[in-house]
C-alpha cells in the first residue's frame, strides 16, 4: 500500500486538513522508535488504497526539538511515496523554508496552501498555476476547515503517485533564491495586510489591567461548562451502569459460582463501567479545550501567564491544563499534548496529579461532615486545596530542573478564529477512542486485582482484614501507623488507588455500616487529628488507576510512570506524618 | 524632520515601536527557530504590547504575531529610526 505523509509548520491547519480527507476514521498508531503516537488513516485516491499519516507540526528539517526528530526519522525510515506539504497560505512567504529543505530530500512533494478564506480575506492573492509552473510541483490552493478547493486534491495526489511510479529525471529543483523569486512572482500581499479584528479584540483580551481578570473569568466559566454539563451526564451513567448490573446482569449471572460472578461483576464490569465513566468528562473537555485552542485564545494565555509561570518552570498552557486538573486529572493529562516540549510537557504531568478533582472532594466532604463541625467545615476544605496547590507548586519547583523546558520560548500567536463544530467534535471523538483503547485493559487489570486483593482468600469476609488487602494493611502498619492511619482506612486507601469515587462506598463494606451508621462508627473510631491525615494522604497519593493509566500511555515512558507514582507516595506519606506527629503534640 | 538611527535590542522598544532586524545573536537552535517564524535580518519588527510582571512580548514580522520571553528578545539587534520629532 502506497503511503502519504503530512509535513507542514504548526498552525497551518494540518489536521484541520487530515480530518477533513479522512473523516472519523483515523486511528492513533505507534510507529517503532518514535516517541509519539501518529494519527494515520486509509484513504481511497483514484483505484487505489493509500495510507495517509499525520506527521507533527514542526518549523524545520534540521532543528533540534522532539518533533522535528519525528519527521526526520519517519521519513528516512519509513517509505513514503508522497508528501503533502502543508502551509499556511498566508504566510507563504517565510514558510516556504520548509518546502525548499523538503525538495532537497528525494520526494515526491504536493504542496497545499491552507487556510484560502484567511488570505482572501487580507488581500492576499495566489497565482497557483504559475507558483506550480516555477517550482516544478503540483500547488492545491484550498480551506479545509471550510472544505473549500479540498476536491482538486485527490486528483493533485492520485497523479503525483502515478508519476511516482515511473519517475524521470527530476527537473533541476530550484534553490534558495528560485523559490524567493517564485514566491515574490505569484504571491501578492498588500503592504497593509493584517488581521483588523484580532486587533481589536487583542486590544481588550490582552490589555494590561483587564486580560488577566477575562482570563481567570473565561477559565472559570470553561470549568463550569465541563464540570457541571458532564458531571450529571457521569452520574447518568453511573447510575444507568448500577442499573443495569443488578436490573439484569446479577439475575442473569446469579448460577455461576461465587468466585466466578464476582471476576465478573466486581471485577471486569466495574472496571469497564469505570472507563465509562470518563467518557462524558473526556468530551466535554476536549470540546472546550477545542474552543479555546482552535480559536487562539491557548496561546494568548501563555501570554498572560508566562510572567508566573515561569518560575516554576511551567509556561500559561501548563496552566490551563493543571487548572483543568481540579475538575478531573484524566483529560486535562490528555490536553497537555498541546505542549511540545517534552521536558515542559512531563513537568505539567506530574504537577497535575496533584489538583483536588471531584473525585477526591467527595471523600473530603464525607470525612469533614463525619468529624468536623460545620463552622470548621468550610476552613477544612479551604486548607485542604490550599495544600493541593502548596503541592503542586514544590512538585514543579523541585522537578523543574530534571524536566527542563528546552524549547525556546518563542510562540505563534494567531490570528482569533471561529472553530466549527464539525471541527470540535471530531476532536472529542478522537480523544475518547484514544482513552478507551489505550486505558481499557489498564484499568479493568486493576479493579479485578483490586478485587482479588479484597474478596480472597475466600473464606475471608469481603473487605475485611482477613483478606489479602486487610494482610497487607496489617503489613504496612508500621509505615502508616505513624500516620494515624489503621489497617482498615490502609485498606480504604487500596481501594482509592483504583478510583476515589469508590472509597466511601468500600468504608461501607469495611465497617460493616451503611449512610448515618457509617459516618457515626467512623467518628467513634477515629479522631479529627487521624482523619485530617487520611484526608492529606488521600489528596496527595495516587489520584486514581486511570490517572495512572493515561500518564503512562501519554509519556510512554516506565521510569516517568514509575516516578508519577512514587513522589506523590513519598510526598503524602511526609506530609501525613509531619501533620500527624506535629498534631499529637499540639493535641495531647 | 530629522530621523537618528541607533540600534538597540527588541526588548528596549516601546509598545508600539518598531524596527529593522540587524543581527541575531542566538545559538543555532534558537536561530533556526527565529528564522521560520519569520525573524530574518533586514525585516521589519514591531512590539505590540508586553506581559506584565516582566512577563513576554508580543511581537509582529510580516504576517506573523509571535510571543517571546524578554530574555530571547534581548538578542535580537534593531536599528531603531527614531519617530521624527
Amino acid at each position: 500500500m502506497k503511503r502519504i505523509a503530512m509535513v507542514g509548520m504548526p498552525n497551518t491547519g494540518k489536521s484541520t486538513l487530515f480530518n477533513r480527507l479522512t473523516g472519523a476514521h483515523a486511528n492513533v498508531g505507534n510507529w517503532p522508535g518514535l516517541t509519539v503516537d501518529l494519527l494515520s488513516a486509509k484513504l481511497i485516491i483514484g483505484d487505489q488504497m493509500v495510507q495517509l499519516v499525520d506527521l507533527p507540526g514542526i518549523y524545520d528539517l534540521n532543528g533540534y526539538s522532539e518533533d522535528e526528530k519525528v519527521v526526520t526519522t519517519f521519513l528516512a525510515q519509513e517509505q513514503v511515496d508522497l508528501v503533502l506539504v502543508v502551509l499556511n497560505a498566508s504566510q507563504v512567504e517565510r514558510q516556504m523554508v520548509l518546502l525548499q529543505q523538503l525538495m532537497q530530500l528525494d520526494l515526491a512533494l504536493v504542496l497545499v496552501l491552507n487556510m484560502v478564506d484567511e488570505a482572501a480575506a487580507l488581500g492576499i492573492t495566489i497565482d497557483a498555476q504559475g507558483l506550480a509552473s516555477k517550482l516544478g510541483i503540483p500547488v492545491c490552493l484550498l480551506s479545509a476547515k471550510y472544505g473549500q478547493g479540498v476536491e482538486q486534491l485527490h486528483p493533485a495526489m492520485h497523479k503525483a503517485l502515478r508519476a511516482t511510479k515511473s519517475r524521470d529525471a527530476p527537473a533541476a529543483k530550484p534553490g534558495a533564491r528560485g523559490l524567493e523569486a517564485a514566491v515574490k512572482s505569484s504571491v501578492f500581499v498588500p503592504a497593509q495586510a493584517s488581521h483588523a479584528l484580532t486587533e481589536r479584540i487583542d486590544r481588550i483580551l490582552l490589555d494590561p489591567w483587564l486580560g488577566l481578570p477575562i482570563f481567570f473569568g473565561v477559565m472559570f466559566l470553561l470549568f463550569e461548562l465541563v464540570f457541571f454539563l458532564g458531571k450529571p451526564i457521569q452520574d447518568a451513567m453511573a447510575w444507568g451502569f448500577s442499573a443495569l448490573r443488578s436490573g439484569a446482569l446479577e439475575p442473569a449471572l446469579a448460577g455461576l459460582p461465587f468466585a466466578l460472578r464476582g471476576f465478573l461483576l466486581d471485577g471486569v464490569y466495574n472496571g469497564l463501567s469505570t472507563v465509562a465513566s470518563f467518557v462524558p468528562l473526556i468530551v466535554m473537555f476536549f470540546f472546550c479545550m477545542g474552543i479555546v485552542e482552535d480559536a487562539g485564545y491557548l496561546s494568548r494565555a501563555a501570554f498572560l501567564m508566562d510572567a508566573l509561570m515561569a518560575r516554576f518552570g511551567l509556561d500559561g498552557r501548563s496552566f490551563v491544563m493543571v487548572l483543568m486538573g481540579f475538575g478531573c486529572n484524566v483529560p486535562a493529562l490528555m490536553g497537555t499534548r498541546v505542549i511540545r516540549s517534552r521536558g515542559l510537557r512531563l513537568l505539567t504531568m506530574l504537577v497535575i496529579p496533584m489538583s483536588l478533582c471531584s473525585a477526591r472532594l467527595q471523600v473530603f466532604v464525607f470525612f469533614i461532615a463525619a468529624l468536623f463541625s460545620a463552622t470548621v467545615a468550610p476552613l477544612v476544605l479551604f486548607s485542604l486545596y490550599l495544600i493541593s496547590i502548596l503541592s503542586a507548586m514544590l512538585t514543579s519547583l523541585l522537578f523543574k530542573r530534571r524536566y527542563v523546558n528546552n524549547d525556546p520560548f518563542v510562540l505563534e500567536m494567531p490570528p482569533y478564529r471561529l472553530p466549527t463544530l464539525r471541527q470540535m467534535l471530531l476532536r472529542g471523538w478522537h480523544e475518547v477512542r484514544h482513552f478507551i483503547r489505550r486505558a481499557t485493559r489498564f484499568i479493568v487489570l486493576g479493579v479485578v486485582l483490586v478485587w482479588l486483593l479484597t474478596n480472597f482468600p475466600a473464606s475471608a469476609a469481603a473487605g475485611g482484614p482477613n483478606t489479602w488487602a486487610g494482610q497487607i494493611g496489617e503489613l504496612l502498619n508500621p509505615v502508616l501507623s505513624p500516620l494515624g492511619i489503621d489497617p482498615k482506612l490502609t485498606i480504604a486507601l487500596i481501594f482509592g488507588f483504583v478510583a476515589k469515587e469508590i472509597v466511601i462506598g468500600s468504608l461501607a463494606v469495611i465497617y460493616g455500616q451503611d449512610g448515618g451508621a457509617l459516618t457515626s462508627a467512623i467518628a467513634h473510631q477515629i479522631d479529627w487529628v487521624q482523619a485530617y491525615s487520611f484526608m492529606l494522604f488521600t489528596l496527595i497519593y495516587t489520584p486514581c488507576l486511570s490517572t495512572i493509566a493515561t500518564i503512562s500511555t501519554e509519556s510512554k515512558s516506565r521510569a516517568f510512570s514509575l516516578l508519577a507514582i512514587a513522589w506523590p507516595l513519598g510526598l503524602a506519606w511526609c506530609v501525613s506524618l509531619l501533620f500527624y506527629q506535629v498534631a499529637r503534640q499540639l493535641a495531647g | 524632520m530629522n530621523t537618528a538611527a541607533s540600534a538597540l535590542t527588541l526588548n528596549r522598544l516601546d509598545p508600539g515601536e518598531s524596527g529593522t532586524i540587524l543581527s541575531l545573536e542566538a545559538g543555532e537552535e534558537l536561530h533556526q527557530r527565529l528564522v521560520a517564524l519569520g525573524l530574518r535580518i533586514g525585516d521589519r519588527v514591531r512590539l505590540l504590547r508586553r506581559a506584565r510582571f516582566g512577563g513576554p512580548l508580543h511581537i509582529r514580522v510580516g504576517m506573523t504575531e509571535l510571543i517571546m520571553r524578554r530574555r530571547e528578545a534581548s538578542r535580537i539587534h534593531l536599528a531603531f529610526e527614531h519617530p521624527a520629532d
